[in-house]
């Protein structure tokens, strides 16, 4: 099982799923209304590197996280 | 060196300890940059979430590329509630000349804002509002809305 965490506004809690690659992740969170304003802003980091494919594998115990755009200072 | 506090920081003991750290090092330009936070459209303050993992390694590679120039950065920022005229971020480079301090702390400020995982929200009329319109997407955004 893969987690996926949304972080800053995102208001939701972690999912954890089945998935192979970050190409299944997004299968499912296209099918939810809640993501629909977040998918397309969001970088993505697997166990805290960001990455740019969604070819990107996943195993089991992975972390999948989902950063929303960001303001610092 | 990053440092994160809970609330304002306070500037004058940062800022001094740092000068005093890096008093033996020959650094001939010392460049403190203070983010405040201004009086604007009736908020109260701004408040910030910080994700640790991204943000240190984010950091770790700016100390880095800093290091090839001779130069050294030092963060910190504020988690939590920070009110209007208290501040909440200093970014600051030591370098021995001035032009390498000038030109790194201008590109790591800009960088930041644009790449560092922190997230700002609105304190206004008791709430907690997400600056989304002040927000930047970070480089590579939206692998996930792509079509499959």
């Amino acid at each position: 099982m893969v987690t996926i965490e949304f972080l800053g506004p995102i208001q939701k809690a972690p999912l954890t799923l089945e998935a192979s690659s970050l190409r299944d992740v997004a299968e499912v969170l296209k099918q939810d209304a809640e993501m629909a304003q977040w998918l397309d802003n969001c970088a993505v980091a697997v166990n805290d590197t960001l990455v740019a494919s969604l070819d990107t594998a996943l195993k089991s115990g992975d972390k999948v996280s989902l950063l929303p755009p960001v303001c610092g200072g | 060196m990053l440092e994160l506090y809970d609330g304002a920081l306070n500037v004058p003991e940062i800022i001094t300890r740092w000068y005093a750290e890096e008093t033996d090092y020959n650094y001939g330009a010392y460049i403190p940059f203070v983010g405040t936070v201004r009086e604007e459209d009736g908020i109260d303050g701004l408040s910030f979430d910080v994700y640790e993992p991204i943000l240190n390694a984010w950091f770790e590679s700016w100390v880095t590329k800093a290091a090839l120039l001779g130069a050294k950065l030092k963060m910190a920022h504020s988690r939590g509630d920070v009110l209007v005229h208290e501040s909440s971020y200093i970014a600051a480079v030591f370098s021995p000349k001035r032009r390498v301090a000038l030109e790194t702390i201008e590109q790591f400020v800009e960088d930041f804002k644009a790449s560092a995982p922190i997230w700002k929200y609105d304190l206004k009329n008791g709430q907690r509002l997400y600056a989304r319109e002040r927000s930047t997407a970070i480089q590579g955004a939206g692998l996930l809305g792509r079509a499959l």
